[in-house]
């Protein structure tokens, strides 16, 4: 949807840029202050959500953090009283069993606070490192390493209010509070999880599964998208319905259709396309289109493997994403002057170079611009082959690698560092692009 | 009467469009009634290319009212004296017939709107590519309309059946539209009751309501400022606020993930209703600002002259007149937010504060049955594409607008 904007952002050469007046008046400055007011609000969600994330991306990537690291580690406390007072004048102990939660990561500085349940005193020697005050209790517990744990015990005797309302000690929680090293913020740094992506067999080929990807997503959407556009570039009855049908890929939730094509191509029984295309006998059994990594085949001699696989996962880009580039090229059609193609008419120009000569050059710049934004978008894009195929079969792309790293073997600073390569590649076709990308000449 | 090369291209072409009809048709009245109907394609050759060519030698003044449906019923009787010929046996029940029938007549209104102004002579260039592209427009429209319809058939009806006749005829897609709703729709009817879809549904709703509301109080004052305010660093902005987009999704993904666990904002909804409008507000920036830029300036200078302030101004003149603007963007908005799947599984764990996409994700196990899936589907989809088909006009005039020149 974003497209709109986006092409705006591109092909606008009217913007209206002319520079504010380097002096100021007072106006001006209330303008200022005005606008800055007006457009802050927006600057600081954009910069909080998306800017520093993609730079904490950067950050991750070069740290040693596991997802289970997330959790900050806590002191855990579990408090009982025992043996249970049952007259005035028994002795017990309060004890608290502490633990640290977390194997790896230390707590310091650990000040430990709760209230003794009413009715009961201190009876002896009391933890060095505890003060009581009236019923309060409080410990500087100091320092507790990785997987430390103590029990923590204070002897009381119980009084007659205590009998008379013997109080369940979970009343009260204690309040501990202590400083733990967070691995997001510590000074802990590693270029393992480079070393790792990049050393891993599977990498390269994840890489160029994802230029396959996007290079022909990207382009059979342009081809299908000004197919589609010259369908419809003349009037006719139901032409607004159609167009409006054509966008239905695009529109509709990624989930419903994704699970929609699942079905449709199942291999097992029950696979709507299987059964058409063994009844009509195009195939002999039924073709694993989601699950099987390649077919061989042989041409001259020469055998080559077809990769299934990622041939769907590309056919339902190009199916999803053809409206986009069909709405985007018939609206620059239908934009075009009728007189051109009235005197190629009268010069004896023939359909076919009408479209060549005269359809294709107007349409080069829509064209590239939309080649640029779906090269990005498709390269982007998770959900669809997340959906599909989950990445297996050969069609595991960089973004599906990044969630795969990150969540399926829990690795955040793996996943991270996937993540970087993908913003570098992205960047990189970009430069390409600007590059080498046709002159608009519209 | 001349016979030349338009009379071979239309007997090409009369048995390529039976070809491509005898298999869609069959198909498709396979999957509408679940009778099996197997495509005679040989057959059905040279039944296409005897109508075609009958139809070319007639004369082009009465083709329309007379030859069209004669080369019909010549194509129907050759496709059927060829199958005797050929021994082909095939029982002509009620559906085949029909079949057969509508195979011949879409095929016959197919040549004619190829052929309809062209005799069987000789042609040039400029009449054989306009054969041509018509030719390839008319396979155009059935491929388009096939492979966009089909997926939304198969989720349609694979949601009003049942798991077992599913499994016996995958190809049987019929439904008993006569029999009890409850049975019909139970597909529906137990997601709501069992699974939760109503709750879903609602937390669908208010994400993208609440994203929508939220995009709009930042983008509309952000976007006068960068349409009319001077200040400096204003071209900069305008342009580059778009740049945000080309951020993959799936970089934000791990650190959002972690610093929000670490919030306790991950599995809330909360979490997503910040990072929604995050995404959305640089797109709706750079619509409301194309359009705040072609509002005319005069109107805002008159109110400012009759002692409006900015803010006056900006409520009471050109808000009113950017309602049409503000209406696409949020349709834009929610359609962007009510799709969301990727942040939507990530961040909820919860089945109470499932968005629909994550409730439908979570029916993909071997254990729900596949309708219930497709029952999901259907009840994610429905809302946008009514929403879509409702406004459909408005919001293609919104997406294009200004983005392409003549």
């Amino acid at each position: 949807m974003a497209l709109l904007a986006a092409l705006h952002f591109l092909t606008d050469n009217n913007m209206n840029t002319s520079t504010a007046p380097k002096g100021r008046g007072p106006l001006g400055k209330s303008e200022m202050r005005l606008a800055y007011s007006m457009i802050l609000p927006t600057l600081l969600i954009v910069l909080s959500i998306v800017l520093l994330p993609l730079l904490a991306n950067f950050w991750i990537s070069f740290k040693p953090v596991q997802l289970g690291d997330l959790r900050a580690p806590s002191v855990i406390a579990n408090e009982r009283i025992r043996p249970a007072p049952t007259a005035v004048g028994d002795t017990a102990d309060v004890s608290y069993r502490l633990r640290n939660s977390s194997q790896k990561g230390a707590i310091t500085d650990i000040q430990f606070k709760d209230e003794l349940p009413a009715g009961l005193t201190l009876a002896g020697e009391l933890d060095s490192r505890c003060q009581l005050q009236g019923a309060s209790l409080s410990c500087d517990l100091g320092d507790y390493e990785p997987g430390f744990r103590e029990t923590l015990k204070v002897p009381v005797t119980a009084t007659q209010i205590y009998i008379d309302n013997p109080d369940n000690p979970r009343a009260s929680k204690p309040q501990i509070e202590g400083t733990a090293d967070n691995i997001l913020t510590n000074n802990q740094f590693t270029l393992e999880n480079f070393k790792k992506v990049f050393s891993a067999d599977e990498f390269w080929l994840v890489l160029r599964v994802s230029l396959y990807y996007t290079v022909f997503g990207t382009i059979g959407a342009l081809v299908f998208g000004l197919f589609a556009a010259q369908l419809l570039s003349t009037t006719f009855p139901g032409r607004g319905v159609l167009r409006g049908f054509f966008l239905f890929p695009y529109v509709a939730p990624v989930i419903a259709v994704a699970f929609a094509w699942v079905l449709l191509l199942d291999a097992g029984p029950g696979g709507t396309l299987n059964a058409i295309l063994l009844k009509i006998g195009a195939v002999d059994g039924p073709v694993n289109f989601l699950g099987q990594r390649a077919v061989p085949f042989t041409v001259f001699g020469f055998t080559f493997k077809f990769p299934v696989a990622l041939t769907t996962v590309i056919s339902f880009e190009v199916w999803r994403y053809f409206p986009l580039s069909f709405l985007f090229i018939l609206a620059r059609m239908q934009s075009m002057s009728s007189e051109t193609y009235e005197a190629a008419e009268i010069d004896g120009a023939t359909p076919l170079q009408q479209f060549w000569y005269i359809s294709l050059p107007q349409l080069a710049g829509i064209l590239a611009v939309l080649f640029l934004l779906r090269f990005i978008w498709t390269f982007n894009k998770f959900d669809d082959i997340f959906l599909l195929t989950g990445g297996a079969a050969g069609t595991r792309t960089l973004t599906v690698d990044v969630y795969e790293q990150a969540f399926a073997v829990s690795n955040l600073g793996a996943g991270a560092a996937v993540a970087v390569v993908v913003f570098v590649v992205l960047l990189l076709s970009a430069l390409l692009f600007f590059k080498f990308s046709p002159q608009d000449d519209g | 009467m001349k016979i030349g090369n338009t009379f071979f291209i239309g007997l090409v072409v009369g048995a390529l469009w039976a070809m491509i009809y005898s298999i869609v048709i069959s198909v498709l009245s396979m999957l509408v009634t679940g009778e099996a109907i197997v495509p005679d394609v040989g057959n059905a050759l040279v039944g296409g290319a005897a109508g075609a060519g009958f139809y070319l030698l007639t004369p082009l003044a009465k083709r329309e009212e007379l030859w069209l449906p004669v080369s019909a019923v010549i194509a129907f009787a050759a496709f059927w004296g060829m199958q005797k010929i050929t021994g082909v046996n095939v029982v002509a029940t009620t559906v085949q017939v029909f079949t057969w029938v509508g195979i011949f007549l879409m095929s016959a209104i197919s040549w004619h709107l190829c052929f309809r102004d062209m005799p069987a002579g000789g042609q040039g260039r400029y009449q054989l590519e306009v054969i041509l592209i018509r030719v390839f427009k008319g396979i155009g429209f059935v491929f388009f309309t096939i492979i966009v319809a089909l997926p939304f058939y198969v989720m349609l009806m694979t949601s009003l059946k049942s798991q077992q006749s599913l499994l016996a005829n995958p190809l049987d897609l019929s439904i008993n539209v006569w029999q009890d709703p409850k049975t019909l729709f139970r597909s529906y009817i137990e997601l709501f009751t069992d699974y939760r879809f109503g709750l879903f549904l609602l937390n669908s709703a208010m994400v993208s309501v609440a994203t929508v509301i939220i995009t709009l109080l930042f983008s509309i004052p952000g976007a006068y400022a960068v349409s009319r305010l001077k200040f400096p660093g204003q071209a900069v902005l305008s342009r580059s606020i778009l740049l945000i987009y080309m951020v993959p999704a799936i970089v934000l993904v791990i650190p959002l993930y972690a610093v929000f666990s670490q919030l306790g904002l991950r599995n809330t909804l909360i979490g997503l209703i910040v990072v929604y409008p995050a995404t959305t507000i640089p797109v709706a920036v750079y619509m409301l600002q194309g359009y705040f830029r072609g509002l005319p300036y005069e109107l805002e200078e008159a109110g400012l002259m009759d002692g409006l302030s900015r803010l006056g101004v900006i409520l009471k003149i050109t808000l009113p007149l950017s309602l049409p603007a503000i209406a696409s963007v949020s349709l834009y908005i929610f359609m962007i937010a009510w799709n969301e799947f990727l942040f939507a599984f990530m961040f909820l764990d919860d089945p109470d504060i499932f968005t629909l996409s994550r409730g439908v994700q979570s029916l993909n196990s071997s254990e729900i049955p596949r309708q219930h899936l497709m029952a999901g589907a259907v009840i994610a989809t429905l809302p946008v594409l009514v929403l879509f088909l409702w406004f459909e006009r408005f919001l293609v005039a919104g997406l294009t607008a200004g983005s392409v020149k003549g």
